[in-house]
């Protein structure tokens, strides 16, 4: 019987959280430690022509000055994600002398104090040869390009006839949309400690994904893989800029080696804007056709995004728009440009979250030509199958979210007309989107350990970056098990564990539980083969299927539990000191019947002083329909946490660049703002939560909460603006001078 | 190599008298999480902007990112190791925990003192209180909606417990 699961359960991680005891990777206590200090390029596009380090190698303290011209040999790793070995970027740190960006790393300093790193890292002087760099986006576009693919997904496509149905269409939309290059910033900068043992190297890591990071790492260094181990039990947040392996966990590991000893390396604030991506700025063009009572004929959508003179990697802001809303007649096209800033990443929700800021919008925009409510517009556009790949929804409940978030939102006391809504002095607005987030499943391994006092560890190289999951796996456990959740320990975030997926596209529900649920039921399956083989008891001369291990209890199929032994006692009395079972699960043949996504909607309001121009959003409601709801408080919070991003989107996040030098402007948390509390008022935040049937075949149904929860809030407030003031922001962030 | 111009320096640290030795200069964060092995300060953006290294410093809340060590001298300072007493949770601490306060958790020691100052100060605070109290701390995760629940709660329970 399911008990935890559905449950809302404080965060198992809560406690050594509040009392500061949760060992994040620059808090591992390391005897002997030496600390180094990363030193970053001051051009965005050249050639470094010398480093002068003798003062640095003589100031006090230091042990070592690393760089392109004295490092080891590193190698490119194979930069397949599917095989994880996924570098940020290609490109391995020191390779040559070349700046491809400003921040990039020139070389890092080793000293026996942070202070000691610090002082040298001023002396070390670096000559450069400057090019002119490429910043803009818009001074690129001749050499624009169409990438191919985006993990997996083409990035031009086509049905129909988009010109012809447009140039046909009873009303048409047409405008361009843009957004800003963002960071992540998350508040733990990231950090590494290498401990080299003999040619085995343990690294302290902040990543979210430690099976990715090993055998990335591995294969930079060139050393095998099972001779790395990666250690990451705690998070302080990452959205996406811990995914893949950046060149810091490399740094800390040649420097280790070549000093002979441990090395911790924390990047500073100003680190974290160019040494372990963001979101790219993009630019995106929009049409859109319909007929008079709202339905669509045509969607074109046109991206172009940046990437960096290192890697590829494409935002694919339009791949939504082909099955989000059913339309006959639609183009996706995306076009990439090369420039000389720091690789792009995936941030929460990639594609999605800025694709959806152009779509929304847009189609507020086409509401108000028709005359329509847009919630109406939506539902009269709604997909009942995707139309892309041309596969039934495997569960879809996009409609109940609308009614749920309207209703109490109290949508429909909404005026229609923008600048028709007040209080006071004040100019109130309402505004609504969709929000989405494919339901993404990968294999996954678990292991579940019933100990002799009774109590169970639940195991996975999964990572918790503040999302539940050392919470979520123990409730799965408990259930399965029958033991409360207050005797179940997680252990998750060592690469030494079983493997796990990357803690990125919001997997990690749909993955690892099942895998759990497995690994739970053959620790209770060995449990009662082992009953099975105890003389003089209860279950002599009974084969084990004729055994019931449930609730605490192992008894005889019919009998009453007490009648039985506690699991404990089966284990004490066969002299066992635990039980392990093992779970390993991954999607199957349901992936080629079915379209897994998860669907949503906000509805905002905001109230914009029309004397100073700022927006203040008052109030949101958001519903999501992402499967079964496996803990109602941390999947809540997980709404929280996506809409206030949503909010910083929206009205201020913005990474600015120095055009002329390529360097940041803003690379620190007074300069780029994130919203503080000031910016937080009411937000509720609602689930459907039915399960997904074919998501796993154990009918837990859970789909993952983690991005969805940011899509949609952006394009929601800057419909909300214009329906304030009648004024259409369509390049974020909605700052007071885009509105005065 | 111990760095040649680090002074000793004598202060109360979570209620022990201790000594320890650092450069003058250097940032009261790094003492206390490398001599004093107190990792439950975080570092966000060593700047003054994010409140993550938020102490108690003789009974006031500061960044000791951007304190200078010479500032411990028989100084009083309190770290997020010493807010519960042995195993025994602070109220704020159990509230956060059980209001969902925490996420990824780095924010929360600083946020758990500032809250603590505040409710030492003010023991029925507003929400306006409360926001201002906090509005030195940054949180990317909660959307701090539960961390003013968080700060609410741990003041009704010690009301109740003072009751
Ligand atoms: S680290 Fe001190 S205020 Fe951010
Ligand atoms: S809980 Fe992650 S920064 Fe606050």
């Amino acid at each position: 019987m399911s008990t935890a699961v559905g449950g809302s359960i404080s965060r198992k991680d809560g406690w050594v959280k509040v009392t500061g005891r949760a060992p994040y990777a620059a808090d591992h206590p390391i005897a002997g430690v030496a600390h180094a200090v990363a030193i970053q390029s001051t051009i965005a596009n050249g050639r470094i022509t010398a480093i002068a380090t003798s003062l640095a190698e003589n100031a006090p303290g230091v042990l070592a000055v690393i760089h392109h011209g004295n490092a080891p040999k590193l190698y490119r790793p194979e930069n397949d994600f599917m095989s994880a070995t996924k570098p940020g970027e290609a490109r391995v740190v020191f390779e040559d002398d070349r700046v491809h960006y400003s921040g990039q790393y020139v070389a890092i300093i080793v000293a026996e104090t942070l202070e000691q790193a610090r002082y040298a890292a001023e002396l070390v002087k670096i000559s450069y040869a400057v090019e002119d760099p490429l910043i803009e986006t818009d001074a690129a576009l001749d050499s624009a390009y169409l990438p191919d693919e985006f993990f997996g997904e083409k990035l031009t496509t086509k049905r129909g006839d988009p010109d012809g149905a447009l140039s046909g269409a009873a009303v048409t939309h047409e405008a361009s949309y843009t957004t800003p290059i963002e960071h992540h910033n998350p508040m733990e900068p990231s950090a590494s400690i290498a401990v080299w043992n003999g040619d085995e190297l343990t690294l302290y890591e902040t990543t979210q994904w430690v099976a990715g990071a090993r055998k990335t790492v591995a294969q930079t260094l060139g050393i095998a893989e099972e001779k790395i181990h990666i250690v990451s039990p705690f998070i302080g947040g990452g959205f996406g800029c811990k995914g893949f392996v950046w060149p810091h966990s490399v740094l800390s590991a040649i420097a280790a080696k070549k000093v002979n000893r441990p090395v911790k390396l924390n990047l500073t604030r100003k680190h974290m804007f160019s040494a372990c991506g963001h979101r790219s700025e993009t630019k995106q063009h929009v049409r859109l056709g319909a007929e008079r009572n709202g339905r669509l004929v045509a969607i074109d959508h046109d991206t172009v995004v940046q990437t960096s003179t290192v890697e590829e990697f494409v935002e694919a802001c339009g791949n939504t728009s082909r099955f989000l809303y059913s339309c006959p007649n639609v183009r996706v096209r995306h076009r990439a440009v090369r420039v000389n800033v720091a690789t792009p990443t995936p941030m929460r929700a990639p594609g999605e979250n800025p694709g959806l800021f152009a779509l929304e919008s847009a189609l507020d925009e086409l509401a108000y030509k028709l005359n329509m409510d847009p919630v109406e517009l939506r539902i009269v556009n709604h997909a009942d199958v995707n139309e892309h790949t041309r596969k039934p929804w495997s569960s879809k409940y996009l409609k109940e979210c609308y009614r749920m978030a309207a209703e109490h939102f109290e949508w429909a006391r909404r005026a229609l007309q923008p600048e028709s809504m007040r209080d006071g002095n004040v100019l109130v607005g309402w505004g609504m989107a969709t929000a989405t987030y494919p339901g993404i499943r990968s294999p996954g391994a678990a292991k579940v350990r019933l100990l002799q006092d009774g109590s169970v560890d639940v195991i996975s190289a999964t990572q918790d970056m503040g999302g539940g999951t050392y919470t979520t796996m123990a409730q799965i456990a408990a259930d399965v098990m029958g033991v409360a959740i207050e005797r179940i320990r997680t252990v998750l975030g060592d690469s030494l564990l079983p493997p796990a997926p990357v803690s990125g596209g919001s997997m990690t529900t749909a993955s690892i539980l099942p895998a759990i649920r497995k690994a739970a039921q053959d620790a209770l399956s060995k449990l009662r083969q082992l009953a099975a083989t105890m003389p003089a008891s209860p279950f002599t001369n009974r084969p084990h299927d004729d055994i019931v291990a449930e609730g605490g209890r192992v008894f005889p199929k019919g009998a009453d539990p007490s009648s039985g032994l506690a699991y404990e006692d089966v284990l004490k009395r066969t002299n066992q000191s635990e039980i392990e079972g093992e779970g390993y699960t991954g999607p199957g043949p349901e992936r080629d019947k079915f379209a897994f996504q998860s669907f949503g909607a906000h509805f905002v309001e905001v109230k914009v002083d029309p004397e100073i121009a700022t927006v203040q959003v008052s109030r949101v409601v958001s519903a999501f329909d992402v499967g079964r709801i496996v803990n109602p408080k941390t999947a809540r919070s997980q709404g929280y946490s996506g809409v206030i991003m949503g909010i910083g989107m929206a009205l201020m996040e913005h990474t600015v660049y120095d055009s002329r030098d390529g360097s940041i402007v803003t690379s620190n948390l007074a300069d780029y703002a994130i919203p503080v509390n000031a910016d937080a008022h009411s937000i509720d935040i609602l689930f459907v939560d039915k399960p997904d049937p074919f998501i796993d075949s154990d009918g837990l149904g859970a789909r993952g909460v983690g991005e969805i929860t940011v899509t949609g809030v952006a394009p929601a407030i800057a419909n909300a603006v214009y329906h304030a003031t009648g004024r259409r922001i369509r390049d974020l962030p909605i700052t007071p001078d885009k509105l005065l | 190599m111990p760095d040649r111009r680090s002074v000793r320096l004598t202060c109360t640290l979570n209620g022990r008298r201790l000594s320890l030795d650092a450069h003058p200069m250097a940032r009261l964060l790094d003492v206390l999480r490398q001599q004093a092995g107190l990792t439950g300060t975080k570092e966000g953006c060593g700047e003054g902007e994010c409140g993550a290294c938020s102490v108690l410093l003789n009974g006031r809340l500061a960044n000791s990112c951007l304190t200078p060590f010479a500032h411990a001298d028989r100084a009083t300072i309190v770290t997020i190791e010493g807010i519960a007493s042995g195993d025994d949770l602070h109220a704020v601490q159990e509230a956060f925990l059980e209001c969902g306060g925490a996420q990824c958790g780095i924010c929360t020691p600083g946020i758990v003192l500032a809250a603590v100052d505040l409710l030492e100060r003010t023991p029925h605070p507003t929400e306006h209180d409360v926001r201002a109290a906090l509005a030195g701390n940054l949180c990317r995760c909660t959307g701090y909606m539960r961390i003013f629940d968080s700060v609410l709660e741990a003041c009704r329970r010690l009301s109740a417990s003072r009751a």
